[in-house]
């Protein structure tokens, strides 16, 4: 990368960086809560990872080494120009491979593999705010968080078992944050909730588009709200994943052909090519390009 | 009736400018009773009811509450939580456009169970159930708690804004012009079930109203505004039957007959 | 026991402000007192100003001047100058009142009409309905017509429920405007052993009758109001 001379280190300049650290680390302080920043314009376009590209930019270091994935996948086309772009303007090392990340920076997902100590997860969020969906005026709902009244979050959960007799949603399903502030855990599906809680690694939410900053520090109380009589439940799958026949991981349907042929498969490509490597084995798997015919 | 009033006004006024919004209003409310803030637009009636009910900080005098607790306390001097608290517990405010008083996107069931769930209830069935005896006791089928209120007609709207103020057994409720905007018919239904549920729950309530048949039918007593001041005040009946003021005698005189 | 209803000195004008600030002097100097047990009949012509002083007792019409004396929760209170939430108890709990009309409300049938005065003070709903179902049926009101809102009554009905209303309670004080006014022989006799058997139970009661065997039935005394009448030019 030669190009490098062109840009500071991680194309924001010192005191942008320095701005967006110090909104991380109060976020850090009150886990939960959405500290405002100011955002700058980013070489992509909103609604393209800006929040999580400039919290990455923030932190990242020449020692790091940095993993992107898009609905848990690392080839597909915001992972991989976000992977370029950190690539072109840091010259830092780039992984597929969760357990070799020190930043991982993901849309929509929380990889399978159990992060760990000194490990940093970095979410793009489109809108930070929880309680938007039935409060539009942003000053009622800052009011709302100060005086911790979150009855309208269940109001939501109410309205989805009232219409579909269970609670429906589910992706940005609503958390509580150490006991106090609700919070939107960007749109990655429920099922990646309670690895939300206590988790090792550090846990930080950048929204370009809305300004806003969140964190959930290592070892957080992260609790899914629910109703006593309709408890918090995670998605399961009646079968296995077609490649590498894991059973309890977050899969994805791809289209095998227009006769309405499909396949489940793990939607973290690389925990489904570590465990193909390690010999498991799904139904279709011997011969995938076959069946793809 | 407690010996203790529950509402303390003393000295309240409003001022937007050099212009009077209200002045000097002083007076009390005891629990169960109903009074009527009567006169015609723009005389201050909407402002006195929003500088009781906090929505509106006064320029000068004091508003005192006895809480649940027995104490009084200055409503002004409440922090904002506190305050937002005994607005969704202990006090309902029905609005005279039930859009202002409901959430217009949300099941009619949420919009009653929703200070259920602020105070803390977790369990939807319960939630559900209460909501449901709710609708029916403002007469509304139990098959309409899944509908939006964009669906109801003005005066299912408000009575299933009555129905969301009272679900938490208020001991006071402020109405501004609550049957204004109603079909004649309709009306009458409305002001029958406000009338029942406020002697069969004991509340006390604080009526705004142009409309000296509402006054009458729900209120006990009356308080007559003009240009911002009190001109009259006494029992219903005593201020329509035998008006004193120059303008009580004015607005009475004023109303048509059928 | 203290006299339940004293009247001393009770002056009552209206001030016409939307007529130059006309004053109609109605009545002065309304000076009686009436026992319990006892029916007082204010006698005169129309115009004397005997409804204003029965809405002057019950509170309805203010009171220029002197005192009308209730003994109530063992002191006296002087309705004149009460406040609006002493005169309401001395409503609920010790004066009843049969008006010439009936104020209805929409909805509300005739029986719960009848029995609401009963339910304000505490009894049984269903205990007020037995009762006011019984005193309906004694004053010949059609049973199919109590469960209906007596908006469309005729006055006869009407007037049947409003006594019932007034005689439901047992308070001491009764007032009665004209109860007999719109009701045929049989009913009128109905309403006067109805107010025998309050006097009996010693209830001060103290009525305006224009019916004449009415009146010679149930009076004890006349008040004859003509004394108490002021001439307009000798008040202006």
């Amino acid at each position: 990368m030669t190009e490098l001379a062109t840009y500071n280190f991680a194309y924001l300049d010192e005191q942008t960086k320095r701005m967006i650290r110090r909104a991380i680390l109060k976020a850090i302080a009150i886990p939960g809560y959405q500290v405002p920043f100011a955002s700058r314009e980013m070489p992509m376009p909103y609604g393209w990872g800006t929040g999580g590209v400039q919290v990455t930019a923030a932190v990242i270091g020449p020692d790091d080494t940095l993993k992107v994935i898009d609905q848990g996948a690392d080839d597909t086309t915001n992972a991989v120009s976000i992977r370029a772009f950190f690539q072109k303007t840091a010259n830092v090392a780039v992984t597929t491979r969760t357990a070799a990340a020190t930043i991982i920076q993901t849309r929509h997902r929380i990889p399978e593999a159990a992060l760990q100590t000194g490990q940093t997860l970095v979410y793009q969020v489109p809108i930070p705010e929880p309680l938007r969906f039935l409060e539009p005026r942003e000053t009622e709902t800052r009011k709302m968080h100060a005086l911790e009244e979150y009855g309208l979050m269940h109001v939501k959960l109410y309205e989805d078992i009232a219409r579909h007799g269970h609670i429906a949603t589910t992706y940005a399903y609503p958390v509580k944050v150490e006991g106090r502030y609700v919070m939107d855990p960007s749109p990655t599906p429920k099922f990646d909730n309670p690895k939300m809680h206590n988790s090792p690694a550090l846990q930080l939410f950048g929204a370009g588009r809305e300004k806003r900053i969140y964190a959930i520090p290592p070892y957080t109380e992260v609790v899914s709200l629910d109703f006593e009589d309709h408890p918090f439940e995670i998605q399961t799958f009646s079968q296995p994943c077609a490649l590498c026949g894991a059973k309890g991981s977050y899969l994805d349907e791809v289209i095998l052909d227009d006769k309405g042929g499909s396949m489940f498969v793990c939607s973290d490509t690389d925990f489904c090519e570590d465990r193909q490597a390690k010999g498991h084995r799904g139904h279709l798997s011997a011969n995938p390009a076959e069946a793809a015919e | 009736m407690s010996d203790l009033p529950l509402l303390k006004v003393s000295a309240l006024s409003k001022f937007y400018g050099s212009r009077i919004g209200c002045q000097n209003v002083t007076f009390e409310l005891w629990p169960g009773e109903v009074l009527a803030i009567v006169g015609e637009s723009g005389s201050g009636k909407t402002t006195l009811l929003n500088c009781l009910a906090t929505r509106l900080a006064p320029s000068a005098g004091c508003v005192e509450y006895r809480m649940r607790d027995g104490q009084f306390r200055d409503l002004y001097r409440l922090s904002e939580a506190e305050r937002r608290f005994l607005m969704r517990t202990d006090w309902g405010f029905v609005h005279q456009n039930p859009a202002d008083g409901l959430r217009m996107t949300v099941s009619a069931g949420a919009n009653v169970g929703e200070r259920l769930m602020a105070v803390g209830d977790r369990h939807y069935g319960k939630i559900r159930a209460t909501a449901t005896d709710w609708l029916g006791r403002v007469e509304i089928a139990e098959d309409r708690i899944d509908d939006q209120p964009r669906a109801f007609s003005g005066g299912m709207r408000q009575r299933l804004q009555i129905a969301r103020n009272l679900v938490t057994n208020p001991r006071l409720v402020f109405m501004d012009e609550p049957t204004g905007g109603l079909d004649v018919s309709v009306q009458a239904r409305l002001l029958d079930l406000l009338r029942g549920l406020v002697s069969d729950l004991g509340l006390a309530a604080i009526v705004v109203t142009h409309d000296l048949a509402v006054a009458r039918l729900l209120s006990h007593r009356m308080m007559v505004m003009k240009d911002g001041h009190i001109v009259e005040t006494g029992l219903t009946d005593r201020v329509l039957d035998d008006p004193q003021a120059p303008y009580t005698q004015l607005l009475v005189s004023s109303i048509l007959q059928v | 026991m203290p006299t339940p209803l004293v009247v001393s000195d009770v002056a009552k004008s209206f001030t016409m402000h939307l007529r130059d600030g006309i004053r109609l002097p109605v009545v002065a100097n309304v000076s009686f007192s009436i026992k319990a047990g006892e029916c007082a009949v204010l006698g005169g012509p129309s115009g004397a100003g005997k409804s204003s002083i029965l809405k002057m007792v019950y509170g309805n019409y203010a009171v220029d001047g002197g005192q009308i004396i209730i003994p109530y929760r063992d002191r006296l209170v002087d309705v004149a100058t009460a406040d609006p939430r002493t005169m309401l108890g001395i409503r609920r709990d010790m004066i009843g009142y049969v008006s010439q009309f009936l104020r209805t409300v929409p909805r509300v049938s005739a029986l719960d009409v009848v029995a609401e005065p009963l339910v304000a003070r505490g009894t049984d709903r269903n205990d007020a309905r037995d009762k006011a179902a019984s005193l309906l049926g004694g004053l010949n009101l059609p049973e199919r017509l109590w469960s209906l809102p007596p908006a469309t009554f005729s006055g006869g009905e009407q007037q049947r429920v409003n006594i019932a209303r007034g005689f439901i309670t047992d308070h001491p004080i009764l007032l009665l405007d004209e109860p007999t006014a719109s009701l045929d022989a049989r009913n009128r006799e109905v309403v006067v052993s109805m107010i025998r058997q309050k006097k009996a139970a010693g209830v001060a009661m103290l009525g305006i009758f224009h019916d004449e065997d009415v009146r010679e039935a149930v009076a004890d005394r006349i008040i004859d109001v003509t004394a108490f009448s002021v001439s307009g030019e000798a008040a202006a």
